[in-house]
């Protein structure tokens, strides 16, 4: 029997101004499943997790969390949810702990349990002697790691990521994409990212976006069947990084 | 939910020295000027006490203090109000509040209520100072505990409005010129005659720092703090794609 859904998007559409950013994106998540949301800067990859976490609303296209429409149901399904944008959503002026604990109070999370949530969160994401650091004083790195932790210290079905290991250095990538498939243990997790190989490594099925439309949505070995989309995908990507370069 | 967010917003406003500074400075003014109004009433006493019908020392002293926070708080509500939504967009901070089960109506009451916690605690230092008046001879409780009133439904009236420009300005400075503006305007409006009189929060403010209390006026600070309040909560779900 396979594992229950716990988040569908049906044929979202999002417009900014007159120009349609995302074109018709449905895409699936079932339990201990790790998705990869792949394509290029632009591709509509951020505007699509702003939709499926609830921030922004699809003109139209309905996503569901856990089974809670989240036009009708935003309270329950965004309970269900963690969310981590392309900048962590951090204050400077916060320490480590007390930041973790303000969102863990907003996923309302009971008072018995915050010190129990808060605790498992900060050794998952390698935070248990940062506790007390103000958030504006760590590195790019490590306040990553705490924009992971704020993401999951509620213990959500659905994690959601854009594009977490940007800006980071090896070490720090590995670590996080460690994490990541640590997270697919326990929830689902959705990853957005331009690298085509960070999806190999960790993800088990991958949705490719070209232009606000899904191109390719189904496993790894699907993917590597259908050579065109993966050798296109390949030279948008070296395109990108000799960019970057 | 909404207490969550009210307290971490004091917490914010709290840690920023800009704060402590501002209200450092509003207790030295207050201070002196109550001092100053003490001194002046206290070399008219004497002449005072000739008189049939002499103005009491509440409403010599406290009521015009009263007078110039009332001034005090529109200029300076925009400069903590500026910060409540357009800072925490432009810190991308906003998103953990967008992604959790928050309503916009829970967003915008929690902000507002942290807020006026903190101008709560500035007015309540301001009618501790009124009070102390008591020592030297017997206070007008009445005027003092409207004043009170008159001054916190004004300091909600002004966080109602700084919030929405917070709301709808990318930028805080923005956010606070733009509050400031409308308020001065609105301030104006009390010297113009007929119904824009009617429209000024001040016309208001006035009659409750006279010690009229009047369900009228009451009535009038309810409907502007609900009118902007509603507006900030329709923006926010209108920027969602909401309906």
């Amino acid at each position: 029997m396979p594992a229950p859904t716990t988040l569908s998007a049906r044929n979202l559409v999002r417009f900014h101004g007159k120009r349609r950013v995302v074109d018709d994106v449905s895409l699936e998540l079932r339990r201990g499943e790790v998705l990869g949301l792949l394509g290029h800067n632009g591709a509509g990859k951020s505007t699509t997790l702003m939709m499926l976490s609830g921030a922004l609303q699809p003109n139209s296209g309905s996503v569901a969390v856990c089974d809670f429409d989240l036009a009708r149901r935003a309270d329950l399904g965004k309970a269900c949810l963690g969310f981590l944008p392309e900048h962590p959503p951090l204050y400077r002026d916060m320490r480590v702990d007390d930041q973790l604990l303000f969102a863990a109070r907003l996923r309302k999370v009971s008072k018995v349990q915050l010190p129990e949530y808060l605790e498992l969160a900060k050794r998952r994401c390698g935070l248990l002697d940062w506790g007390q650091r103000l958030v504006g004083e760590l590195s790019k790195g490590y306040q990553q790691r705490v924009g992971i932790a704020q993401a999951i210290i509620h213990q959500p079905a659905v994690v959601i990521l854009d594009e977490p290991t940007v800006g980071l250095d090896p070490a720090q990538i590995r670590d996080i994409r460690a994490l990541i498939s640590e997270l697919g243990d326990s929830s689902s997790v959705i990853l957005s990212t331009h690298l085509l190989h960070e999806v190999e490594q960790v993800c088990d099925r991958a949705v490719i976006l070209r232009e606000g439309r899904s191109i390719f949505n189904g496993t790894l070995d699907e993917l590597r069947a259908q050579s065109d989309i993966e050798s296109s995908f390949l030279r948008l990507n070296a395109d990108a990084e000799s960019e970057h370069a | 939910m909404i207490r969550t967010l009210a307290r971490k917003d004091l917490h914010t406003l709290f840690s920023a020295p800009s704060t402590w500074m501002m209200l450092a400075l509003l207790q030295f003014i207050l201070g002196w000027f109550f001092l100053a109004r003490l001194d002046d009433y206290l070399q008219v006493q004497t002449q005072l006490a000739q008189m049939d019908d002499a103005p009491g020392a509440t409403i010599s002293i406290a009521a015009p203090l009263a007078n110039l926070l009332a001034l005090l708080l529109l200029m300076l509500t925009p400069l903590f109000s500026m910060r409540l939504i357009a800072e925490e967009r432009r810190n991308q901070t906003w998103l953990l509040l967008a992604t959790s089960p928050l309503s916009s109506a829970q967003i915008v009451l929690g902000k507002f209520a942290g807020l006026l916690a903190l101008l709560s605690l500035v007015i309540l230092a301001a009618v501790a100072m009124m009070a102390l008046l008591a020592l030297g001879t017997r206070a007008d409780v009445g005027l003092i505990l409207c004043n009170l009133l008159g001054l916190w439904l004004l300091a909600a009236a002004y966080a109602a409005l700084g919030l929405y420009f917070s709301a709808v300005s990318r930028q805080p400075v923005v956010a606070a010129f733009t509050a400031l503006a409308v308020s001065v305007t609105l301030w104006l409006l009390d010297m113009a005659g007929g119904l824009l009189r009617a429209l000024s929060p001040n016309t208001h403010f006035q009659n409750l720092n006279s010690g009229l209390l009047s369900s009228a006026d009451i009535a009038y600070f309810v409907l502007f703090c609900t009118f902007f309040l509603m507006l900030t909560i329709h923006h926010l779900r209108h920027e969602r794609g909401g309906h």
